[in-house]
């Protein structure tokens, strides 16, 4: 049971109904599930946030620690994603060091907080070369219904608009402060199938989907990161299309990663 | 929290014999059981035990992976225990240590004593238990939920498999130890009990217990157990009570 499989049967209605712009939850081809997210979820996390797609919840912890900076970027903290895709979160995920999927999701959410400067890492250096924080941000999949990069991505950062730096606990100041954060990008999801590009794919959409597009819009209107994933090609114009679709959806989930509890 | 330096022992039991949280020393933490928490596995549920988060599912029977496990008179139980990098204060690496091994060992062997596992040759029942938010007494709280996950699965079994450790604080014996209790206790001794037996199906202890103590830890810990069985019953019952089977998926 390691494998993913769609019934050939599935993979084809669904193609046939986007066809004539139809979904099989019914939804329309720019329509995301529900999307919910909710912040301070583990409180022995520095900042935390639980965020639900549809079926698909994912979340994500992010933990301070005092460390070294790296050799080249002397005068700059340590910003780390990882993923864990684990078994619990799907019937064909098994025990294992991370896959490739659980890697590009992990390093597709990296580089949007990275890219959009969500945190400026030069305020996270303490002493130049000697001691900067590092910044850990845990991706913990529980259930994969589909879109797990939008799920994760909305997880972290909400996390991360909510996380404190824990200074008194490791003497580096006399009181816990919010960690800053610059900018809020936001990652939205698409994949083609047929002739039509959906929004937030489910699970079986993904298995028949021919092509998956990823795009990271911040605040300020900048695309700061883009993915393409699986088998699949997309058109200049199916980019552009899916760049706008994204700034759309992206200001509305921004809403939910900054609102809440501060 | 960590701020506390290694000379600051709390005072963990008041003059009138209340603890750190206010609980008496029989007392159990507040316990919450959602049967059914997750939609894709065949069963699950989601335990908030204290300030202890943990979620459990359940798959199978199914295919054995890997494939040489597979036994041919009964059902293989495998079992994983893991826990979230910032499911406790100083983060944990993630992955596999030698403490979720051991800890899967003990509750994939409890669940074996009870599943009637020659039902299901040649397949595999696959329990994950993942620890989001820690607070001491995960496992205990972990075989809860995955007690749980299994009968929502419709795993039949011998019964429920409620747990819970019980600990000494400042010289006394304490139902189901909180963090700092844990951290500055005498002793942990977490159990398992099958209620229709009586019987315990995981035991372990750490630190120093009289015999007298160690034999009012263990009737303390089964009347423990037989509250939080109620607990899982309950929750399975609200879960089963409206609707077919799988209502709501």
């Amino acid at each position: 049971m390691s494998e993913e499989v769609t019934a050939e049967i599935l993979t084809t209605h669904i193609l046939e109904l986007a066809q004539s712009g139809k979904r099989l939850d019914g939804r329309g081809p720019d329509e995301y599930r529900a999307v919910s997210v909710e912040p301070g979820f583990v409180v022995t996390a520095d900042g935390s946030a639980l965020a639900r797609i549809g079926d698909t919840t994912v979340l994500s912890g992010i933990k301070l620690e005092v460390g070294k900076p790296f050799p080249d970027t002397p005068n700059a903290g340590v910003l780390t994603t990882n993923a864990e895709l684990v078994p619990l979160s799907s019937p064909t995920f098994e025990p294992g060091p991370p896959t490739a999927r659980a890697v590009e999701v992990s390093r597709v959410v990296d580089r949007s907080i990275r890219a959009a400067e969500t945190i400026d890492l030069t305020k996270l250096c303490v002493t130049p070369s000697e001691k900067s924080w590092v910044c850990y941000v845990d991706i913990h999949v529980l259930e994969h219904g589909g879109n797990l990069i939008d799920a994760a991505q909305l997880a972290a950062v909400t996390a991360l608009k909510h996380a404190t730096v824990p200074a008194k606990r490791f003497g580096v100041g006399e009181a816990d402060y919010p960690l800053e954060v610059q900018h809020v990008p936001i990652e939205c999801t698409f994949v083609r199938l047929g002739d039509t590009i959906v929004v937030d794919p489910t699970f079986d959409e993904e298995l028949a989907a021919q092509g998956r597009l990823t795009v990271a819009t911040d605040e300020v209107g900048r695309v700061v990161a883009m993915q393409k994933g699986l088998v699949g090609a997309f058109s200049p114009d199916d980019v552009k299309e899916v760049v706008r679709r994204a700034f759309r959806h992206g200001d509305r989930l921004r809403a939910l990663a900054t609102g809440g509890p501060a | 929290m960590g701020s506390v330096g290694a000379n600051d022992v709390p005072v963990l039991l008041s003059p009138e014999g209340l603890r750190i949280d206010g609980r008496r020393l029989d007392e159990l933490r507040p316990i919450k059981i959602q049967a059914g928490a997750l939609r894709q596995a065949d069963g699950s549920a989601f335990v908030e035990w204290g300030a202890n988060k943990v979620m459990a599912a359940v798959y199978g029977p199914r295919e054995v992976h890997p494939r040489h496990l597979q036994q041919n008179n009964k059902a293989v139980i495998q079992c994983r225990y893991n826990m979230a990098a910032f499911s406790v204060d100083e983060r944990k690496r993630p992955g596999v240590d030698r403490r979720s091994q051991e800890i899967s060992k003990v509750i994939g062997e409890a669940f074996e004593s009870v599943v009637f596992a020659e039902e299901f040759p040649r397949t595999s029942i696959d329990i994950y238990i993942e620890v989001l938010q820690a607070n001491a007494g995960t496992r205990c709280a972990g075989l809860v939920a995955a007690s749980v996950a299994l009968a929502d699965a419709g795993i039949p079994m011998v019964d429920l498999l409620p747990a819970v450790a019980v600990g000494k604080v400042a010289g006394a014996i304490a139902l189901d130890l909180k963090k700092e209790e844990d951290n500055f206790g005498e002793a942990d001794l977490p159990m398992a009990l099958v209620p229709q037996s009586g019987r315990l199906v995981l035991l372990q202890m750490e630190g120093h217990m009289t015999e007298a103590e160690l034999a009012q830890a263990l009737d303390l810990g089964v009347r423990g157990c037989r509250d939080i069985y109620e607990k899982m019953k309950a929750a399975l019952r609200e879960r089963y009570a409206l609707g077919p089977v799988g209502g709501g998926a």
